[in-house]
């Protein structure tokens, strides 16, 4: 795999507390090169992270057909939306960079071979398994699915932000924040529905929902 | 002229009385309101000149109604990207004498607006580290930065160590006192980041000023900054508070964090995490994320008042110690799903919040977008609480590759009404009145087709502010956009002229002062035009006062006394109506005498 290679040409422009200063006359039209560097770690996070985001959408279509809850309706829109409109931004992300846009139906082929799913993903096991729950015991299991998923997605942004250099692109911080902001948030509110449904899984680290606590 | 002949049609009075009485409901609503999550059917005109535009980045097509674009200027070509991501995006502004300073996720720009109808860029700082959020007060320029790239050296080879000192995530300071040669001289290292900052200028601290930072980001490794804590549910974690910064005026270099204040602790146990644990509210509501951060605080220095756009909650805040924030309220609401930015009005009677579902970066004004999310909300401060009135969203329906939210907006200085202008990203601006927190009304809007007819690509306004009589409008591709105000039946030419009599020497939009009108019969007419338009004063009337302000500045002498004379029996007139009137049109009357008392006692 290639990474676009970018040069570092503002190194001595921009040494000392004073900071990078280009008056209007004499700012340089070069951009690009005023970019770290995209690293290997960034475009894997991404190809990787489609494949993961397919999966959920792919979990989502089934809760559509299974689950007779409206609150678990719900939450599978809310991740069809969230992770659809994150799907594009990464294949876009990839594109303008002259990367490998994985395909949509990838993510089916890291479920076979388990050495190429990333962390959290379902294996074709446990797709079947999904696949084939009905009602409640569907619902359980969605939840426990999706929050190992979401975990797996919290374990690649760990991985993406303790790789040197990694992250330095604006737009890969911007989303790798994001996941992490918003899969955590999602794990709580999973665990606490789970939490109303019996045979209670991972205990709910933070006290439930209210409404306002002045 | 007497008296009595200028108020003769006494069934005026009795209409009148009927308006206020069907508008005055400004209190006695104290408990939680109905918040529905689903709006009642949107008024979307299918006609709206909104709709349909062509996509383009330079050539898009525009709509526009009541204002007029005056000046276009595109990004200095180190600041454009090739990529279409965000590390060139244009984010915020402040504003300066005869200078709009633009803040970049790349650095920042300075444009010279003397002229608005010609800016001219003056000089760019490349210091990336997004998200640019800039202030300025005297010679001191604020930037945040909170992204891992960001370097203490304003370098932009990024930081190639995951814990490293070369790395900077705080608020920079710049001494700017040579525009040309901007100088570092200081940087504020913060746990999170600085996604935005706000200043605080206590009236009572002559010797230093204040910054309330707001990080969203991940918190640091505490082997990179000393006493950062990631865990939520460790007691001395780094999320559930914000930073205050003291910035000494006379060694501003030693500027750093005095508190980190638990503003969203539990009332009765302390715990840090007190308000919204994040989720929906039940049934068929928005989600709603967490309350561990604030997204962007609005400080009221003059009334000791901060609100805070926190994530899950908007909060009324006590900052007469601005080191010690204390919380005066909190809500939700269950429309909202990210609770992003704060506007008082200029009385500091109403919060106006707003929405930012779906980050920004999506498309959130699609015709199947419900009008009540991503949206403003409209509170009343009614007792040092918050009591909610009505929402606001940009009406025209946008594409699905438009990223369209509520964004950043400042109040329009018109006297005696409460009207914002409101960027919406790639749906453009929008300005609107919301006197009536419970009916905002729009005026006027100005928009573009989307930058490309078959993909999003982020774009559109960041924020639009006014700016001592022009709208300015940050285009996070497309550059700089400066606006004026034309004049309509809901925004007349004297009102448009009375908010230009308003001269800031500096503005920063987060950190509110109260505006105040110079006497001048500008403001007096626009207050008549008001009064006309909420049929709280006849034609006749109106007409009256109107010659009588012409001929007391116009004439000389006799003439002159005589005009006063009449002006000044008007203005006690009025101040008499006004006490027996109620809501915004007797505090207009009120206002209206005043001004005209002030006036002839110039011209005497």
């Amino acid at each position: 795999m290639t990474v676009m290679a970018r040069t570092f040409v503002c190194l001595s422009l921009c040494a000392g507390m004073a900071g990078c200063h280009h008056s209007a006359a004499t700012a340089p039209a070069a951009h690009a090169s005023q970019l770290p560097a995209i690293t290997d770690a960034d475009v894997k996070f991404m190809q990787g992270m489609i494949g993961h985001h397919t999966q959920a959408i792919a979990m989502v279509a089934l809760l559509k057909t299974r689950t007779e809850r409206n609150d678990m309706k719900l939450l599978g829109q809310r991740i069809e939306v969230s992770q659809t409109d994150e799907i594009r931004m990464m294949k876009t992300w990839l594109a303008s960079r002259g990367q490998t846009v994985p395909a949509d139906a990838d993510y089916t082929m890291m479920m076979a071979m388990p050495d190429m799913a990333m962390p959290g993903m379902l294996t074709q096991k446990q797709m079947d398994e999904l696949a084939a729950a009905k009602g409640a015991d569907f619902d359980r299991l969605f939840l426990e699915d999706m929050i190992q998923h979401h975990e797996g997605a919290l374990t690649m942004v760990r991985g993406l932000m303790s790789t040197a250099g990694a992250g330095q692109d604006s737009s890969v911080f911007q989303f790798a924040s994001d996941v992490e902001a918003d899969q955590s948030a999602e794990i709580n509110r999973m665990r606490a529905l789970r939490a109303t449904m019996g045979k209670t899984v991972t205990p709910f680290p933070m006290s439930t929902p209210s409404r306002v606590n002045r | 002229m007497t008296t009595t002949r200028w108020f003769g049609v006494t069934t005026g009075l009795v209409a009148f009385a009927a308006v206020i009485g069907a508008q005055g409901q400004t209190t006695a609503q104290q408990q939680a309101p109905p918040r529905q999550s689903v709006a009642p059917t949107p008024p979307r005109p299918a006609d709206d000149p909104r709709v349909g535009l062509k996509a383009g980045l330079e050539d898009a097509g525009v709509a526009a109604r009541n204002i007029e674009l005056v000046a276009h200027v595109s990004k200095p070509d180190n600041f454009q990207d090739p990529t279409g991501g965000f590390n060139f995006m244009n984010s915020d502004f402040a504003f300066q004498g005869p200078h709009v300073f633009q803040g970049n996720f790349n650095g920042f720009n300075f444009y010279n607006v003397e002229d608005p109808r010609k800016p001219q860029l003056r000089a760019s700082m490349v210091c990336p580290g997004g998200q640019g959020d800039l202030s300025v007060y005297k010679n001191l320029l604020f930037m945040s930065v909170e992204e891992i790239r960001g370097r203490v050296d304003c370098g932009s080879q990024g930081v190639s160590g995951v814990s490293s000192p070369e790395r900077f995530r705080g608020v920079r300071i710049f001494d700017i006192t040579n525009l040309d040669k901007p100088k570092q001289i200081a940087a504020v290292q913060t746990c999170r980041g600085s996604h935005t900052h706000t200043l605080v200028v206590d009236p009572k601290d002559k010797d230093n000023i204040y910054i309330y930072g707001s990080g969203t980001a991940g918190v640091r490794q505490p082997t990179e900054l000393e006493g950062c804590v990631g865990s939520p549910t460790d007691a001395n974690t780094s999320l559930f508070s914000i930073d205050v910064i003291q910035v000494p005026l006379k060694a501003p270099e030693t500027a750093k964090v005095v508190n980190r204040p638990r503003i969203f602790a539990d009332a009765e146990t302390g715990a840090p995490n007190g308000l919204w644990k994040g989720g929906s509210h039940g049934g068929d509501t928005q989600t709603t994320s967490i309350t561990n951060q604030c997204h962007d605080i609005t400080t009221y220095p003059a009334l000791g008042l901060a609100a805070g756009a926190c994530s899950g909650n908007g909060i009324l805040l006590d900052i007469s110690d601005p080191v010690h924030p204390k919380r005066l309220d909190a809500v939700t609401d269950n429309a909202f799903a990210y609770w992003h930015s704060a506007t008082f009005n200029n009385d500091g009677t109403k919060v106006l919040f707003s929405d930012e579902w779906g980050g920004g970066t999506a498309p959130r004004c699609r015709s199947t977008d419900l009008l009540n999310w991503g949206a403003d909300a409209i509170f009343d401060i009614v007792d040092k609480k918050l009591v909610f009135g009505g929402y606001y969203k940009m009406p025209a329906p946008q594409t699905e590759f438009e990223n369209c939210v509520a964004h950043n907006g400042s109040i329009v200085p018109v006297p005696g009404r409460d009207i914002m202008v409101q960027a919406w990203y790639q749906g453009g601006l929008s300005m609107f009145d919301f006197t009536d927190s419970k009916h905002p009304v729009e005026i006027a809007f100005f928009d573009r087709g989307p930058i490309y007819p078959d993909k999003l690509a982020i774009g559109g306004y960041w924020s639009t502010y006014y700016y001592n009589g022009y709208i300015y409008g940050s285009e996070i591709m497309r550059g700089l956009d400066i606006f004026r105000l034309l004049p309509s039946d809901q925004l007349s030419q004297n009102e448009i002229d009375a908010a230009a009599l308003v001269k800031w020497s500096e503005l920063n939009v987060q950190e509110q002062t109260p505006t105040t009108w110079p006497a001048s019969f500008i403001v007096a007419r626009a207050y008549v035009d008001q009064l006309v338009r909420s049929h709280a004063m006849t034609a006749d009337r109106a007409d009256a006062l109107r010659t009588a302000m012409d001929r007391a500045e116009k004439s000389t002498g006799a003439a002159r006394a005589t005009a006063v004379g009449q002006l000044q029996q008007m203005a006690t007139q009025l101040a008499t109506d006004a006490g027996k009137a109620a809501g915004w049109d007797a505090r207009r009357m009120k206002a209206l005498a005043d001004v005209i008392t002030a006036r002839t006692a110039q011209l005497k």
